[in-house]
């Protein structure tokens, strides 16, 4: 407002200058219900040690190989399922449209004369994603159908879609070595160190110019040394992952996907007008269009990356298996993706949730299917406890909510 | 925060010889009813001007056709003097003029930053938002309104209570080069202390040269912070008082039975 004049130069921001200030500021946000990523680190140890006591095997570097390559197919349709989720909505049929695309790019690469290029390929794959959940998305907002209806309609017909493509075959074995490597190829042990080096120094640049910008613009900062702490943290944590990993057979190629897909979609979320404009769509869509924000076209977007990401998880679950059938996109995929998400600490009520959680949360799902194989149990017990994790994060994510409100955060 | 104004404050406020927004003659009709008839009312620069009546006065109706809402079925409205036609809330928004609803419209999961900046985000070249502009925009916009109870403006919006909430809504309807501000009800649901911040904060706008219209039931909040009170009555304007020349006895009578002798539209039947 150029014509007001600031009579006083009161600041409105409480700077939290000092260490103290900023980890008293935790604590109350922790009491107050803003949990983050608390609950589902304290699991994941509970899980690393429940097993590891049970077999120790468990905590080997190649069972943390396996796991990775496990859970890199769930974390990334997770993280599709993060933006639906985003908006209070949810998407049923991100299983089978995985299958979808999962097939389709098996049967693209058949060796039968009418093969097309890797690239062609995996781009058709990945488009019917999106095309497929852009048709969600205007069924959903344009006829006026919940997410729930239409995308359970979906579960089913894309089911059948994946069935007819398959036809008589039963089975087609992915014949491409560049997207069997996805999951079953590693990155070189030197090239691992330098990634993460350029990935720890990225971070650090990024967190550091940050710092100057707001300092040089008269706002309040995070203690330089928090900042340090937060860089260093995520070098110990990427230098631990690497080291383990070049213990067996390396880093898959499949985990450095995850890791560029993180950050891209995490930026996308963060720090562009579109994903402010998810949040604001899920936390209140009434204001979201009086701002003049296009309600419909944000949520037909999220349906479209949503079935961009199954796609893409489509075609690592694939990969890892070398081959697809009438099974594709069927089985845990789809619960174990949703559960995932909200493990992480993605709210289904809407306009909660990060990017991040889609990782978290697959690394839970992976660990305890992973622990209980080990141990010999039968998928009868592992869906049980999957279903009984899954329920004790919706309860922390209530629970949460009810110390959010205590505290008038809600 | 500048001390609370007695009775509407000083007489001597510049108030253009030009209205900046005028409604002449202005009707309405949903089917039977005639929701507006005739309305004749005004708003200038520098002033809050309140706009009162009962429950289906025509107040809504009001606001509605300046925001363009509702289209007008007759009579004109003036900005600056001109003829103008508002056919939706941007046309208002192009010519300056911003309505904070009774209803907030903040996204309670946003901070206050996110939400007063929500549709009109600062992107850098790389068309990435531009956190560090915009944060001290907003601290700088409820600086100089003296909104100083808000621990940081990176506080999402559901911690805020609800006079905060309602500064927001304000400092988010001026901070785009406003030059009216219309406020439906903005001390409702709000108790004493909170009353007092939110009118302080109109008083501040028009002292800041906007023209303010304040809609209200609550006539002591009105010969607070009010210049000038236009009174409707079933539609009708039945009468104007200057603040500081009249009771609220007057403005109760003109409210409740007034100098209105017919009902608009059914001109034959006469009231005792």
């Amino acid at each position: 407002m150029s014509a007001i004049t600031p009579p006083l130069p009161t600041p409105a921001t409480a700077p939290a200058a000092t260490l103290g200030a900023y980890a008293r500021r935790w604590a109350e946000n922790v009491r107050g219900g803003e949990l983050g990523s608390l609950p589902i680190i304290l699991g994941l140890l509970v899980i690393a040690v429940v097993f590891q006591v049970q077999n120790d095997r468990f905590l080997t570097a190649g069972n943390f190989v396996n796991l990775m390559v496990q859970g890199a197919a769930f974390a990334l349709v997770a993280m599709g399922i993060v933006f639906v989720l985003l908006l209070g909505e949810i998407d049923l049929s991100v299983g089978y449209v995985s299958g979808v695309a999962g097939v389709l790019t098996a049967l693209l690469l058949l060796p039968d004369g009418s093969s097309v290029p890797t690239a062609v390929a995996i781009a058709a794959a990945v488009g019917s994603g999106v095309a497929i959940g852009t048709l969600h998305g205007l069924i959903i907002t344009k006829i006026g159908i919940p997410s729930f209806v239409v995308t359970l309609a979906g579960l089913l017909a894309w089911n059948g879609v994946v069935l007819l493509l398959i036809g008589s075959r039963g089975t087609v074995v992915l014949q491409d070595d560049f997207v069997i490597g996805f999951a079953n190829d590693f990155v070189g042990k030197t090239t691992a160190w330098a990634l993460m080096l350029l990935a720890v120094a990225a971070y650090a640049a990024v967190q550091l110019w940050g710092l100057r910008k707001r300092t040089a613009a008269g706002l309040s900062n995070d203690p330089l040394l928090i900042v340090g702490l937060r860089i260093a943290g995520l070098f110990v944590a990427l230098a631990a992952v690497v080291y383990v990993v070049n213990q067996d057979r390396g880093l898959p190629y499949v985990a450095v996907l995850v890791g560029v897909l993180l950050v891209f979609w995490t930026y996308v979320l963060r720090r562009t007008r579109f994903g402010r404009y998810v949040y604001a769509v899920g936390g209140n869509a009434e204001a979201a269009r009086r701002a003049g924000i296009d309600v419909d076209k944000i949520k037909i977007a999220c349906f479209a990356i949503a079935s961009l990401m199954a796609a893409v998880g489509g075609i690592v679950l694939a990969s890892r298996l070398r081959s697809v059938d009438t099974n594709a996109g069927g089985g845990a995929i789809l619960l174990y993706s949703i559960a995932a998400a909200v493990i992480g600490g993605t709210s289904l009520f809407g306009g909660r949730g990060h990017i991040k959680s889609a990782l978290l949360g697959a690394l839970v799902i992976a660990s305890i299917d992973n622990g209980l194989g080990l141990l010999g149990l039968s998928s009868g017990t592992k869906f049980v406890v999957t279903g009984l994790v899954l329920l004790l994060a919706v309860a922390v994510d209530s629970f949460s909510r009810r110390g959010r409100a205590q505290s008038g955060r809600a | 925060m500048t001390p609370p104004t007695d009775g509407g404050g000083p007489l001597a406020r510049p108030s253009g010889a030009v209205p900046i927004l005028e409604l002449k003659g202005v009707s309405k009709r949903f089917g039977a009813v005639q929701a507006l008839h005739e309305v004749d009312f005004d708003l200038r620069e520098g002033q809050v001007t309140a706009l009162v009546g009962d429950n289906g006065a025509g107040k809504s109706v009001t606001i509605k056709c300046i925001a363009g809402i509702y289209p007008i079925d007759s009579g004109e409205i003036l900005w600056e003097g001109k003829p103008v036609e508002i056919h939706g809330p941007k046309d208002a928004a192009a010519l300056g003029i911003e309505i904070v609803y009774q209803d907030l419209a903040l996204a309670d999961n946003l901070d206050v930053v996110q939400n007063m900046y929500l549709g009109r985000e600062e992107i850098t070249p790389f068309r990435a938002l531009d956190e560090t502009k915009m944060e001290r925009r907003c601290s700088e916009t409820l600086a100089s309104l003296s909104v100083t109870t808000i621990r940081s403006v990176r506080q999402t919006v559901a911690g805020l209570s609800g006079g905060q909430r309602q500064s927001i809504a304000v400092a988010k309807a001026v901070m785009w080069n406003s030059r009216v501000v219309i406020l439906d009800e903005p001390t409702a649901a709000l108790g004493v202390a909170q009353t007092r911040q939110v009118l302080d904060l109109v008083r501040r706008l028009a002292e800041q040269g906007l023209a303010v219209m304040l809609v209200s039931h609550n006539l002591h909040d009105i010969f607070e912070v009010a210049d000038r009170i236009t009174v409707l009555r079933l539609g009708q304007d039945v009468a104007r008082f200057d603040t500081h020349e009249t009771t609220q006895r007057e403005v109760v009578e003109a409210i409740t039975a007034g100098k209105l002798s017919t009902v608009p539209g059914q001109e034959a039947e006469v009231h005792p």
